[in-house]
């Protein structure tokens, strides 16, 4: 028979090679325990697990709440005591409207109150359509998507987009539900240093380095900025129209997180969008990729919602987790929102009367001694924290603690800003948060600014 | 059954298995729609056919495309064509006869238009509404109404801080006495109660024994949590001992150390299968293994068990053999939120703890009196009978 020589080599190079392989020294990949059972047994009755939860000191800051019988309006009673409520994020006073309040009873008496089902069978209601047609055309946007509860608006919609191998570049301090939502979509994090547009483009030239080394992984790797208009943990604005130029320099999507500026910055309440002026002469405000709020602030309802252009929203109606696997707003919720963006439209005036009164509790708190103020001069929500601090987080909690239950028993209710210690990335100081509303009259600002002022006087 | 001897009544579980001929004629659907896709999506980019979903602006068409090609395929050619099954909207309460509106598409379901009539009395066989709480008339209605306008709809503030309403103490008192447990906390939101709370029970360096068909919250609770999580077969309880023993033999992968804590995640009742879970052999697997045992009883709470209380009545054991109680508020009573329930220094470590105290908005005023109104209607309290008919009737 004839063979070609190349057939021949080949096969005597096999030959060689299984030879070889007989010969040589194996070793197992795993080593295999190989226990009898009885010592299995053994370990089994030996192992003690920790106990399931740790227990709590009973004077533990956080765990005796404040009871607040009757509703949480401008008037509230906390503790048995009848206060001013200063601590409540109710800005525009729709908690108690009675337009509001008989818009969701309507709604009651036509829908019940739960709506017992996901948004995909038969939980869409014909309200939770209009809301969302209506949030859209308020912020000018195309379309609005809601969500069941406001921590799970971020926290849902940041996985929807950005997976594994993505690059977020997020803010410090950003608020424990974008943190949440950056957990659980497992993408690279990078901090930049509050609002320092610097530290932010330095990440950015450092992350275009990187690309020009592996062009074809950059192709596939998505980024984005998330940042919020009206900070809740500091109080102030970050610089949008810096943001949008890095945007389209370093060819970045920005998500904004608005849960305190929608309903309080702009001449109508639009966000901080209109505050800067980023839509003025566009139709739409497509330069930012996704808004999202919560409607537990200014709308004094319960829930969150995202808006932005069609091609980026309507991919939650599948993969926003808190959208789909759960079930949708209660009909009087959603009514009570729908009522509260009519009045916020019919009387765009009640924002300049919330900056007027914000700049005023501003100004006052000043000088405080022991005491400064974080936050912008028109930020509804700011704090007070301790000029120096007496050395540990725990006794400068318990010194704020002081200082808040001498206001407490003197009618002016604040609270202490409360964070998870151990989880939060950036921990900011501890603070004293106090809440402008649309309601406090004139008088009362005064007051609760002179009572800090004895407060912090004679405790600190 | 296996350990027949722990069940007080017969336990059938019964899955039809699936005809060869229809599981090949499935993914012979599948392929055959597949191809199609790939033609029209051809057609498309050669704009033989117009395109019609929505892109990417056009100052952005240099950015990294926002989706995979191929989660959009899946999105454009299968899900488009059948689309109008699902989020139908409805316009009244979803009790036993509904009114839907009438949504027609022009152009294959890439949008709809409603065409203003209403399809009123369909029989509802869609919502979650076990025992008829949903309603708009009746006492939890008026009982919602009066709250409603007494304490408006929302609370602004989270529970540690100003949000802690009386009517919340109110609540989780009565939700305690309910199941039977020392303690309870209620939250806003049903998906929320499992992916923010599991954190708090594990961590880093404990294990997680979840069933396969688990629900999406509980799968990003336990993921969010960073503890280790191994699945075990759905209901399958020879899987779930084997995973336990070899989990306390071998301790953690790689270092050997023993693990800190394991815990057993499962549901009562499985909203995808309709099957209930093996609790008598769970507990008697828990108790040998001296592990915990988290129950959702999203599903099963108020419709199993002779009086509503759920998969641990159904089954005639005691509420103190499930260390996590957890449940939803949102399919038998008819509201909206979730609750966990257990012992006292569980509750109270999650009061301080708990991601959903701290910076999430507590439950608005009229949604808690509903669960308190139909709980109480449930228990018998409120001098009716109705609660008793009720769960006779879903026996």
């Amino acid at each position: 028979f004839q063979a070609p020589a190349y057939h021949l080599i080949l096969e005597g190079i096999l030959i060689v090679w299984i030879i070889r392989l007989l010969f040589s020294k194996t070793y197992k990949l795993q080593e295999r325990s190989d226990l009898t059972p009885k010592e299995k047994e053994e370990l089994i009755e030996e192992w003690q697990p920790e106990p399931l939860v740790p227990p709590v000191p009973k004077d533990h800051p956080a765990l005796n709440y404040n009871i607040v019988s009757g509703p949480p309006t401008h008037i509230i009673t906390v503790n048995g005591k009848e206060c001013i409520n200063f601590a409540s994020f109710n800005f525009l006073g729709l908690l108690d409207n009675e337009k509001v309040k008989s818009a969701a009873q309507a709604s009651l008496k036509k829908y019940g109150v739960g709506t017992c089902g996901p948004r995909g069978f038969y939980g869409t209601f014909d309200v939770h359509l209009e809301l969302e047609e209506r949030l859209a055309k308020f912020m000018r946007t195309e379309e609005a998507i809601i969500y069941s509860y406001g921590f799970a608006t971020i926290a849902s919609a940041i996985p929807a987009y950005s997976k594994r191998g993505d690059i977020v570049f997020v803010d410090e301090a950003a608020c424990f539900a974008i943190q949440k939502g950056l957990q659980a979509s497992r993408s690279n994090i990078k901090l930049f240093k509050h609002n320092d547009m610097a530290d932010l483009e330095r990440l950015l030239k450092e992350q275009e380095s990187e690309d020009q080394k592996n062009p074809r992984k950059a192709r596939v790797t998505r980024r984005f900025i998330v940042v919020e208009g009206l900070y809740m943990n500091t109080g102030d604005v970050c610089p949008l129209p810096e943001l949008i130029k890095l945007k389209y320099k370093y060819k970045v999507r920005i998500f904004l997180e608005e849960s305190l500026s929608f309903g309080v910055l702009g001449e109508h309440g639009r966000g901080i969008t209109e505050h800067f002026g980023i839509n003025v002469g566009a139709a739409f405000i497509d330069d930012i990729d996704l808004i999202s709020a919560n409607m537990e602030n200014s709308l004094a309802s319960i829930g969150g919602f995202c808006c932005g252009r069609s091609f980026i929203i309507d991919h939650q109606r599948l993969s926003g987790q808190g959208y789909c696997f759960s079930a949708s707003l209660p009909p009087l919720l959603a009514a009570a929102a729908i009522e509260a963006l009519n009045i916020m439209e019919d009387n765009p005036d009640i924002f300049q009367t919330l900056r007027a009164k914000c700049e005023r509790i501003h100004k006052a708190l000043q000088g405080i001694s022991g005491l400064k103020v974080v936050g912008e001069s028109f930020s509804p929500a700011l704090h007070l924290q301790l000029e120096e601090s007496c050395g540990s987080r725990e006794n400068d909690v318990k010194l704020l603690k002081r200082v808040v239950d001498y206001c407490m028993n003197s009618g002016i209710a604040l609270t202490q800003a409360r964070y998870l210690e151990k989880e939060e990335k950036c921990l900011p100081p501890p603070s004293i948060r106090v809440v402008v509303t649309v309601e406090q009259t004139e008088q009362e600002l005064d007051k609760a600014a002179s009572l800090l002022k004895e407060a912090a006087q004679s405790v600190l | 059954v296996h350990n027949g001897g722990l069940y007080k009544r017969p336990f059938n579980e019964a899955f039809e298995e699936t005809p060869m001929l229809v599981a090949v004629l499935t993914y012979v659907g599948y392929g055959v729609l597949t191809l199609f896709g790939y033609l029209r999506d051809f057609m498309r980019q050669w704009k033989i056919e117009k395109c019609q979903n929505a892109t990417e602006r056009e100052e952005q068409k240099d950015f990294v495309p926002l989706y995979q090609d191929f989660e959009n395929f899946y999105n454009r050619n299968l899900y488009m064509r059948i689309r109008d099954s699902w989020n139908r909207p409805i316009c009244s309460v979803p009790g036993a006869k509904v009114d839907m509106m009438e949504r027609v598409s022009h152009d294959y379901n890439w949008t709809f238009t409603y065409t203003g009539r209403v399809i009123k009395d369909i029989i509802n066989m869609g919502s979650y509404n076990y025992l008829g709480f949903a309603q708009k008339a009746g006492t939890c209605q008026e009982a919602a109404a009066k709250v409603l306008s007494q304490y408006g709809a929302g609370v602004c503030s989270t529970r540690q801080e100003m949000g802690n309403l009386d009517k919340h103490e109110e609540l989780e008192e009565l939700v305690a006495r309910f199941l039977g447990v020392e303690s309870a906390m209620a939250y806003g939101m049903g998906f929320a109660t499992n992916s923010m709370n599991i954190h708090a029970l594990v961590g880093k360096g404990c294990l997680i024994l979840s069933d396969e068909l688990n629900h999406a919250s509980l799968v990003l609770g336990a993921r969010l949590s960073g503890a280790t999580i191994r699945i075990f077969k759905h209901n399958n309880m020879q899987s779930l001992e084997k995973l336990l023993k070899d989990a306390i033999v071998h301790g953690q992968p790689r270092t050997r150390r023993p693990w800190k804590k394991i815990l057993i995640l499962v549901e009562g009742i499985y909203s995808m299968e309709g099957s209930i879970v093996r609790l008598p052999e769970v507990i008697a697997l828990k108790k040998k293994y001296k592990s915990y045992l988290y129950l959702d009883e999203a599903h099963s709470i108020g419709a199993l068990g002779p009086s509503g209380r759920g998969v641990v009545e159904y089954f005639g054991l005691s509420p103190e053999d499930v260390d996590i109680m957890m449940g939803t508020f949102t399919k038998s009573f008819g509201a909206a939120g979730g609750y966990i329930g257990g012992k006292k220094e569980l509750i109270d470590y999650l009061r301080t703890y708990s991601h959903s105290a701290v910076y999430a908005t507590s439950l608005s005023p009229p949604v808690v009196e509903q669960i308190i109104t139909s709980m109480k209607c449930i228990m018998g309290e409120d001098g009716t009978n109705v609660g008793e008919s009720n769960s006779k009737h879903v026996e």
